[in-house]
């Protein structure tokens, strides 16, 4: 059953994705970001507008690598979140209310990405789980204040295997095991890789992506 | 780690679907995003112990030649400054302004090299320790 499981996964994650892309709208236009691309990011702690309090640092312990990856400079995340705390900044939502002036004298960075989450975690059915994250972001221009790209992504994963019998017991044991905000933890990896990679809506690629790469 | 196996899947081929040529990655991650949630998790919030894992992925690093990520020395020394050792602290953060110019304005800060006459951080490590959660 748990080989049933490890194959169902992939692919009704995979369905999810392609009813993403293809519902999605038009390419993004990419205009402001390639008249100012920048070469450094800073990523500042997420809004959560769920109501689970382990979103927070779920999804931005999950962020570096896709954008690093695409090729920017990614400021530390932890570093920042708690040097903001300690400089009396305590919550998310007071760090991305600091000036794009004082994020240039202090941090030095080329833009900002500010990203919300609007849905983390599981729920959990009689028969079948299902983990979701929702999150969107905007990046902007620190020197000008232009938005140079916006995006979102709404990611779920099921765990239902179908077969009736071993459901009605896997899934209390499921639950006592995976907690909810590991599983959505994971899946933030996911969510991360489609946000920023997918083509025509994702990051163009940074300085620091291998030239013998770029799509 | 096996918390992410089957997201790292799904990000392997979001990066195919997007088109991108290889599952190889630019940098040696090794601990770096489980260091960073484990900093927020009640009990695992542990410098030394985390700073020993990115001492591990140093190495690792080292002998498969790849290059650590951006962040990576950084928070490195950050875990130093709170176990006090700030000469270990400064090397880190010496490294990361190395590799990765566009850290400059803010490693300098954490070597006390006054940019603007503003300084931000506090290089007294009892009060990181006090303020550590």
């Amino acid at each position: 059953m748990k080989r049933l499981i490890d194959t169902t996964l992939p692919w009704l994650a995979l369905i999810t994705l392609g009813l993403l892309t293809g519902c999605a709208s038009k390419p993004y236009d990419y205009t402001n970001y390639r008249a100012c691309p920048p070469r450094s990011i800073l990523v500042l702690p997420p809004l959560n507008n769920t109501t689970d309090m382990g979103a927070t640092y779920g999804y931005l312990s999950t962020v570096s690598f896709p954008i690093a990856e695409r090729g920017y400079y990614v400021f530390p995340v932890a570093v920042v979140d708690q040097v903001m705390k300690e400089n009396g900044l305590p919550t998310a939502g007071e760090m991305q209310q600091v000036s794009l002036q004082k994020i240039h004298e202090i941090i030095g960075a080329n833009a900002v990405l500010y990203t919300t989450i609007t849905q983390y975690g599981s729920k959990y059915q009689v028969l079948s789980s299902t983990t979701m994250v929702a999150a969107e972001g905007r990046l902007v221009d620190v020197k000008t204040g232009t938005v140079l790209w916006v995006g979102k992504v709404n990611l779920s994963q099921g765990t239902s295997s179908g077969n009736l019998l071993v459901d009605l017991v896997a899934t209390p044991f499921e639950q006592a095991i995976n907690q909810s905000t590991d599983q959505a933890h994971g899946l933030c990896v996911g969510a991360n890789a489609v946000l920023f990679n997918t083509k025509d809506h994702g990051l163009l690629t940074g300085p620091y992506f291998p030239q013998d790469q770029k799509p | 780690m096996k918390l992410l196996s089957t997201g790292r899947w799904l990000g392997g081929l979001a990066l195919l679907l997007a088109g991108c040529q290889s599952p190889k990655t630019i940098y040696y991650w090794g601990h770096y995003e489980p260091v960073v949630y484990a900093q927020y998790q009640p009990g695992k919030n542990q410098p030394e112990k985390l700073s020993a894992l990115l001492e591990q992925d140093e190495q690792k690093a080292a002998s498969k030649n790849q290059p650590l990520p951006p962040g990576f020395h950084a928070q490195l020394g950050y875990l130093y400054a709170q176990e006090g050792k700030s000469d270990l602290a400064r090397q880190q953060y010496l490294l990361e302004k190395q590799q990765f110019p566009e850290s400059a304005v803010f490693m300098d800060r954490f070597l006390n090299i006054k940019t603007n006459g503003v300084p931000l951080v506090s290089t007294n490590t009892a009060t990181k320790n006090e303020t550590t959660h």
